[in-house]
Order: structure tokens, then sequence, then C-alpha cells
């Protein structure tokens, strides 16, 4: 291999160099001046995503597929565009953190930059492999860091035990998962490349075992439901930050890597994993539903929603084809905007009033309506209703598994939208329709709340009329 | 830029107007709107002449002033409209609807400004289904025009408005779930050898012609997915045509909606479920259609009586007119069932007029109402003499209702009775006689309210002192009255066009 090789992981490099500057100004300036470290995280990892935006188109490089570290590190447009999604939605996570850092977090504002970008570096590497060690780099570097800022708000109790909920069941399913690797490792011939385990995997028992373990592992990781059991309370427990970067950025990634394990891995047993992904992605959708359907607290309620929304993303998996790829890149681009409205809201609420259940939000739209709109297009949005985004990429995700000729399968998740339209009109029954008793007075949100949320309203609003997105998404795919 | 999308860019641009002015400036509000309502029925009226014209040049195309572009070319996804004589006729009609109801809901104080943007919204889905002849746009406009029902029921409606208005829209959804797998199925499974899927009608049309010719010879296995798909697309777009037992949300929708919602919904919106069932289910899928029609004959036979006579029974006006709807529009599939060019016909004329005396009929149920704080029509007793014109109205929508000769109910009735009758089997025969009762029926529910409410004596000493109609309110009840007139007096114009539109559909579906 030779040095240049390095440059195809220009991603990685650069968030090393970020994360590496970011402790850095901490360091010199933080003691008297946080602020400054604040803006310097925020410029520097703006200008790390618009880089990302920039450089690196790999068939630029003149290398359609190019191998870093003997294949172990594999890139091509597809993975650099993943990342580029990581990016934007971790910058807007930032943008609506920012209040609380300056506030509640003044004093640890830049740990929770880097450990959140260490968690970044963690998903790139999971996204990027070919090879299961490094997969299982990637995904401990991702988990390890996110217990601890589920954790940060150090004097809350219900953050403790979310941290401590999430690091237990991380820890079990890494074990579970790294035992699969272990089988895998036995009855592939010693090889944990992805392309020898797909010469090698001949459907011998214990490869299935082990794919039944992997599954375990990354279904933790996507909270597919029955591995679910962790995920309401650390959405609750955790600050409402970190909530969202683990209900969009972290389940975007695994669903990524998913299709690119079982795509190359495990292409040539379909009838091993088509059954268990049938399952589960329909027990994901109906019990995400059902139990969000009772939630009154509106994190554990998005808890639940990505819980049915982690179900759908995972129909793009199921449909297994160039189609289903694109369509489920686009719909975890589209998920990203919508949900992070939804947190936005959710946080720009907290961070004022301290109010965080559905009730308090009656008579939202009287006092403070633009929310309320806000908050609005993200339900509809969310239950993938016309003309928003959600919708297009609803609709895509569907037409791929159908093309597949699982009907059936389509059949139950359409009619799972309708229950979860029941549940996301509550919230906007709960803002437009009931009387308040006790309404949130009217407030303003800090600035870069603001310009994140007309961002994500945009988007919600034009990227599915914009057909050439879904079209270069597609162009790319593989 | 083709005059159809006119359609859709007047709401849009009314829409943004609105969006800009301050929501205290109501007057302003009101005459955007009202301008906006003329422009559309302008626009609906030189979009028939320049259909009559294209037609006189070239009598058999399936779709006039086409336009398409290009969306998601992955899909084959287009922007593509076209009209035929039952597009026009529904266009007139929505545009009569729009600009009536615009009135009619003058008499919003609360949160005008957000009650007329969902209001255009939905008439932006109408519109757009009428002139989509691209399956994909036709079902995004046809999920714009549900949503925004959610809203205007839950916050200016009326009685139990929360629960009527989730249980219309999940509903409908529900409906709209069963549609979708309808139109995959469609797409997927209509692509003879060397075609790429589409979601354009008439392309979709040829291609589904194309299979048939070449499986009566090879292999009859190759259009057995119409089997799976004309039900489940059948059903969806019935929800909200209101068949039965699927039609429950209909009276809790209507009686709890306000006034020009009610009217919207009830004159246009259902209609979106029977014009679907027509352009969607039946011209894509003959064979099924021919094969399973009787499955629907008997369901939609039963919402024809069923409506009826529930209607007989309710003493809330709006519940009266809602269970009406059920029956008329249950009508309107139930003549569309029976595949024959006459019964066809009749089932869009049907369409045109119960639109116009629904639309009526809830006008002036919300203008009686807002005068007498309310709809039971055990409360309400001699009317007549105390505002004339208002009444006589309700009396002539009562008439045309059940079907007086020279109002627009008779020419439809009568197109559907006897088109239906010339099918020859005892099966058909029973069911269009068991229709037939509904007409009685009909009369017996009009003129049981015509009585109670509007002669003999006063009942309430309150009601002595109120006013009859103001002008606006005038305008809008007597344009939808000319509107019937027209339609009853001369119904061969529009029953010609209609019949060319319907020919193409009845042509495939006789073979």
């Amino acid at each position: 291999m030779d040095y240049t090789n390095f440059l195809f992981m220009n991603h990685e490099i650069s968030l090393v160099v970020v994360m590496v500057l970011v402790l850095l100004t901490d360091l010199i300036f933080g003691d008297k001046n946080k602020k400054l470290c604040q803006y310097a995280a925020l410029g520097l990892f703006l200008a790390h995503t618009v880089l990302g935006l920039y450089l690196g188109h790999i068939s630029d490089m003149g290398n359609s597929s190019p191998e870093v570290f003997a294949d172990m590190y594999i890139t091509s447009d597809m993975h650099i565009l993943v990342k580029n999604i990581l990016n934007i939605g971790t910058f807007l996570v930032f943008m609506f953190a920012f209040r609380w850092n300056t506030t509640e977090n003044k004093e640890h504002s830049s740990e929770f930059y880097f450990l959140t970008l260490s968690t970044l570096l963690g998903m790139y590497l999971m996204v990027s492999s070919g090879h299961f060690l490094l997969f299982y780099i990637g995904l401990e570097t991702a988990s390890i860091p996110l217990a601890t800022l589920v954790a940060f708000n150090k004097k809350q109790k219900e953050s403790a035990e979310a941290a401590a909920k999430y690091v237990l069941t991380a820890a079990f399913s890494s074990g579970v998962m790294l035992f699969g690797i272990s089988m895998l490792y036995v009855s592939c011939n010693g090889s944990l490349y992805f392309n020898d385990i797909l010469e090698a995997f001949d459907k011998q028992p214990l490869q299935i075992m082990a794919f039944a373990c992997f599954i375990a592992g990354i279904g933790f990781k996507l909270s597919l439901v029955p591995f679910h059991s962790w995920t309401a309370d650390t959405y609750q427990g955790a600050p409402t930050a970190v909530t969202a970067y683990l209900s969009v950025i972290s389940k975007g990634a695994a669903a990524f890597a998913l299709f690119c394990i079982i795509g190359k891995a495990f292409a040539y047993a379909p009838e091993v994993w088509k059954n268990i992904l049938w399952w589960l992605i329909v027990i994901t959708i109906t019990i995400g539903n059902l139990f969000a359907i009772r939630q009154t607290n509106m994190k554990r309620f998005m808890a639940f929603s990505s819980i049915s929304q982690a179900g759908y993303i995972m129909l793009g998996v199921a449909a297994g084809s160039a189609l289903g790829m694109s369509s489920l890149v686009y719909y975890v681009l589209i998920y990203l905007f919508t949900n992070l409205a939804a947190f936005g809201v959710i946080s720009s609420i907290e961070n004022e009033t301290g109010k965080l259940n559905r009730d308090d939000y009656d008579g939202l739209y009287e006092t403070n309506p633009k929310l309320a709109l806000v908050m609005m297009l993200a339900m509809f949005s969310l239950g993938g209703i016309p003309p928003f985004a959600g919708c297009f990429s609803k609709l895509f995700i569907f037409i791929s598994v159908f093309e597949q000729k699982e009907y059936l399968l389509v059949f139950i998740a359409l009619l799972n939208t309708v229950i979860s339209l029941y549940y996301y009109l509550l919230v906007v029954k709960a803002m437009f329709i009931k009387d308040p008793k006790n309404p949130i007075a009217t407030f303003k949100s800090d600035n870069m709340t603001r310009v994140g949320l007309i961002i994500c309203t945009i988007c919600m609003i034009v990227l599915g009329f914009i057909s050439g997105l879904y079209q270069y998404i597609e162009s790319i795919s593989f | 830029m083709n005059i159809l999308s006119l359609f859709v860019i007047i709401p849009l641009i009314m829409m943004a107007v609105i969006f800009c002015i301050n929501g205290e400036n109501k007057k302003l509000i009101r005459s955007v709107m009202t301008i906006g309502g003329v422009a559309l029925l302008a626009v609906s009226v030189i979009t028939t002449i320049e259909y009559f014209k294209e037609h006189g040049a070239d009598p058999t195309a399936a779709f006039y002033l086409q336009e398409q572009f290009m969306w998601y070319e992955r899909f084959n996804i287009r922007y593509a409209v076209g009209i035929d004589g039952v597009s026009v006729a529904m266009l007139l009609l929505s545009s009569i609807i729009v600009l009536t109801g615009a009135i009619i809901s003058y008499a919003i104080e609360n949160k005008a400004k957000e009650y007329y943007l969902w209001f255009l919204m939905l008439s932006v889905g109408v519109y757009g289904f009428f002139i989509s002849i691209d399956l994909f746009t036709m079902f995004i406009f046809y999920e714009v025009a549900l949503i925004p029902m959610y809203l205007l029921i839950g916050l200016w409606g009326s009685g139990k408005k929360e629960y009527s208005a989730m249980k219309l829209t999940l509903m409908l959804m529900g409906g709209s779930a069963f549609l979708m797998m309808g139109i995959f199925g469609i797409y997927f499974n209509s692509v003879p050898e060397g075609c790429d899927p589409t979601f354009k009608l008439d392309e979709i049309a040829a291609h589904v012609t194309m299979l048939r010719q070449n499986s009566s010879d090879v292999d009859t296995s190759l259009i057995d997915w119409e089997y799976i798909f004309f039900p489940l697309t059948f059903i969806g777009f019935g929800v909200l045509g209101a068949m039965f037992p699927f039609h429950t949300w209909s009276p809790d929708g209507h009686a709890s909606a306000p006034t020009a919602v009610s009217m919207l919904h009830a004159g246009v919106l259902m209609k979106l479920g029977g014009y679907g069932c027509f352009r969607v289910a039946m011209y894509l899928m003959p064979d099924a259609a021919n094969d399973l029609a009787w499955i629907f004959i008997i369901l939609t036979g039963i919402s024809v009586v069923y409506g009826a006579f529930s209607a007989c029974v309710q003493t809330d006006l709006k519940y009266i007119n809602a269970y009406s709807s059920v029956s008329h529009c249950g009508l309107v599939l139930f003549a569309l069932l029976m595949m024959n060019k006459t019964a066809m016909t009749g089932a869009i004329l049907q369409m045109v007029s119960h639109g116009l005396m629904t639309a009526l009929f809830f006008a002036l149920i919300g203008i009686i109402y807002g005068k007498t704080h309310t709809r039971d029509i055990r409360e309400m007793g001699g009317l007549m003499k105390i505002i004339p014109v208002l009444s006589v109205c309700y009396v002539i929508a009562g008439l045309a209702s059940l079907g007086l000769p020279g109002l627009s109910g008779f020419v439809a009735e009568m197109t559907i009775f006897v088109g239906a009758f010339q099918n020859a089997d005892t099966f058909h025969r029973v069911f269009v006689i068991f229709g037939c009762t509904s007409i009685v029926i009909t009369a017996v529910y009009i003129l049981r309210v015509v009585g109670k409410m509007l002669f003999g004596p006063i009942q309430n000493e309150h009601h002595k002192d109120i006013t009859d109609a103001n002008l606006y309110e005038k305008i809008a009840v007597f344009t939808l009255i000319a509107a019937i007139a027209a339609v009853g007096i001369r119904p061969l114009e529009l029953s010609d066009m209609i019949k060319d539109g319907v020919n193409v559909i009845s042509t495939i579906l006789a073979k």
C-alpha cells in the first residue's frame, strides 16, 4: 500500500484533526473563555462538514473502489455520502445543543463536543468497514463515549440511570456480537474479511447461529424489537441533544452498516436473513407504534416513534437491492431533518420551561405559533403525509420492498403508518385544538436553534420535490 | 404552461398571498378568497371551452390538453395532467363549490386566516386529483386533500369534533393504505415484455390491453394480479366514496365539520372516491372489474338503501344529510359497477348533481344553524313563516334530492336506473329494483324534514326574531340553485360531454 491511500480516509483524518483542535482550544482558552471554545468547536466542525461535502468524490480520484489497509477499510461515493449525511445531522444536533452548552452544561461543553465527535469517528469506521474486526472497533468507539454522553447531566438521577441501562445493554450486546463474530471466524476458514465470508458461507448451523448473534448485536444499536428495552429509559434520561443524536445519527449509521454487511458478507444466503428480517421488521414497527400511543412524555414518545421508524429504515435492508440501498439512505436523510426538527422544538421548550409532557403542549399554537408549526410539519412528515418529504421517503422505501414481491410486508407497514398517524396527530391535536389550562408562555428561542429549525423546515418542505437528490443517491448506490 | 396547471397554481398563489396578510384583516382575506374563487371558476369555464375545441378536432383521444414533466425518472413518475369529459364535469363542480364555500365561510370569525389556508390546501388536493393522469401524483394530491380535514374539523367544527376528526382522518388514511397497495400492484404488474413500468394512466391502460391480448392464447396467469389489486384499489377509493361498511366516518365527519368544509367534503371530496374507482380501478383492471363487480354491487347496494333508511330516523339535520350522502354516493358506485355506458354516464351525472345538492343542503343547514342554534328538527317548526327565502331554497334542494323532473337529481337517477336495468340477468335486475326503493325512502326523509321544520306551528318563541339570509349567503345559495336547475333543464350538453369520457372506459370493460 502506498501512503497516498490515506487520502481516501480524508473524512476520518479531518475529523481527528478537528477533535484534537477542540481539545487544544479547551486546554488553552478553556479557563478564561468558554464561549470561544464553543464557537471554535462549532466552526471547526462546520469546516469539516463543508470540506467533506466538497472533497473526496472517490470517482474523481481515478479509482472507483480503493482499498485501504488491505481491504479492511472500504470507501465509495456512497460511503462518503453517508458520512456527509451524518456530519450534517451532527452539526444540527450541535446547533440545538448550543443553548444547553452555554448555560447548564457550560463547564463541560468541550467534553460534550469531543465525545460526540469520537462517537462519530466510530460510526465512520463502522460504515466503512470491510472486515468484522474494524466493524467491531467502530461499534465500540461509537457506543462507549455515548454512554458517557447519556450520563452527562451529572446531577440528575435519571441521567445516571439511563447511562447505566445503556452501558449494561451495550456491553451485553457487544459481547453477544463478538461471540457471533468468533463463531464466524471458526466456521469461515479463519478469516473475517467480508469477501472471504461471502465465499465460505455455506449455511452450517454454526454460521447461522453466528448470524443470529450478529443481528442481535446490531439490533441493539438500531433498537429493533426485541432488543429495544433500553431505548425509552435512555432516551428519557439523557440530555435532549444526546437523545436526538442517538435517535438519528446512531441509527442511520448502524442501518447503513447493516445493509453493507448483509450485502457483502451474507449476500449468497438470503433465505437465512430474509425471514429473520421480515419478522424483526413487523414486530419492530408494530410494537414501536403500539407503545408510542400510550406515552405522554415527549422524549419517551419520540423513543418509541423512533423504534418504529427504525423498522421502516430496515425495510430498505429487507429489499436488499440497489434500489433498497438508495431508498434507505434517502429515508435516513429525510428522517434526520424531520426527527431533528421535532427534537429541536422539544429541546427549545425544555430549555425554556423544563416542560416535557404532551399535556404541556396544549395550546402551543396560541402562544408560540412558529414552534407549533414546525412541530406539526415534523409530525406530518414523520407520519408520511404529503407533500412533505417524509411521504416521499416512505413511498420509495415501500416501492423498493414491493419490487421484491414482499406484498404482505408492505401491507403491514402501510397499515402501521395509519396507527403511527394517530399518535402523531395527538401531538398536533394538543398544540392546535386543545384548550390550554396552563399554556407555555410566549418565548424567543436562541438564534442557533432558530437557524437549525429553519434549515430543517425548509428541507422537510422542499426535499421531496427535488427529484435530483434521489437520482443522485440512486446513481451511486450499489 | 398548460391551462390545467392553473388549477393548482391559483390556489397556491392565494395561499401565499393570504399567508402574507395580517390575520386581523379579515376583509382583505375574504376578498382574496372571492377573487381567487371567481378566477378558478373562470379557468374551469375556459377549460371546458378548450376541451370542446380539442374534442371537436380529435374525438377519439383518451385525454385532452395533455402536458407532462418528468419528475422522478427512476420510477417513471411524472407530473402529468390531462382531462376528458368526466374530469371537465368534476372541475366545473369543484369550482362552483369552492367559490360558494368561500363565500359561505365569511361567517368564520375565529382564526379566519388559518381556516382559509387549510381550505385552500384542500382545494389544491381536489383540483390536482382531477387533473392528474399520473397515478403517483394523483395519489399525492389525494392525500393532500385528506389531511387538512383533520384540522378543519378539529379546530372549527362543532359537537364531538375531536372524535370525528380523528375517526375521519384515520379511516381515510386506512383507505389510502389499501389504495397504495393497489397502485404499487398496478405499477409493477402492468408491464408487458420490453416495456418499462409506468405510472401514467393511458400508458398503463395500453400495457394492460397488450397483456390481455398476449395472455388470451398463451398464459392466463399473467393477469392474475388484477384479482388481488382490484379489490384493494376499489376498497381504497370506496372508503372515501362511503361504501358500506366503510362509511362510518362520513356521518360523524360531516356532522362535526364547519359548513363550508361539509360542503366541500360531501360535494367534492367524496367524489374523489367515485372518480378514482372509475378512473383507476375499473379503467386499469377491466378483467377483475368484470369478474368481481358482484361483490361490490352487493356492498354498494346496501349503502344505497341502508343510508336512506338511516337518514329516516335521524333528528340532527346534518346527520340526515350525511346519511343521505352515503346513500347517494353509494348510488354513484353502484351505477359505475353496472358496467354499462348509460349507467356509468348516469353515475357521473349523479356525482355532479349530488355534489351541487349536498353543498346546497349543507350551506342551508349551516346558515339555519347559525340563526336557530339548533340542528334538531324536533326543536324547529314553522320556519317558512320566519325565514321564507331560506325555507324555499331548502324545499328546492329537497325536491332536487328526491328527483323532481326539471332539477338535476331526476336526470341523474333516471339515467342510472334506465342504464342499469339494461343488464338482463337476474342478479343485476334484483339489485337495480332493490336500489330503486331508495327513491321512495329518500322522499320519506326529505318530506319529513320539510314538514317538521318548515311548516306547522312555530316551536320555539326565540326563533321568531331571526332574520332571513343576508346578501352573500343569498349569492352562494342562488348560485348553487342555478347550477342545479341548469343541469336539470339542459342535461344533454353535460351528459354528452360525460358520455365521451365514459366511452373510453366502457369500451374497455365491454371487451
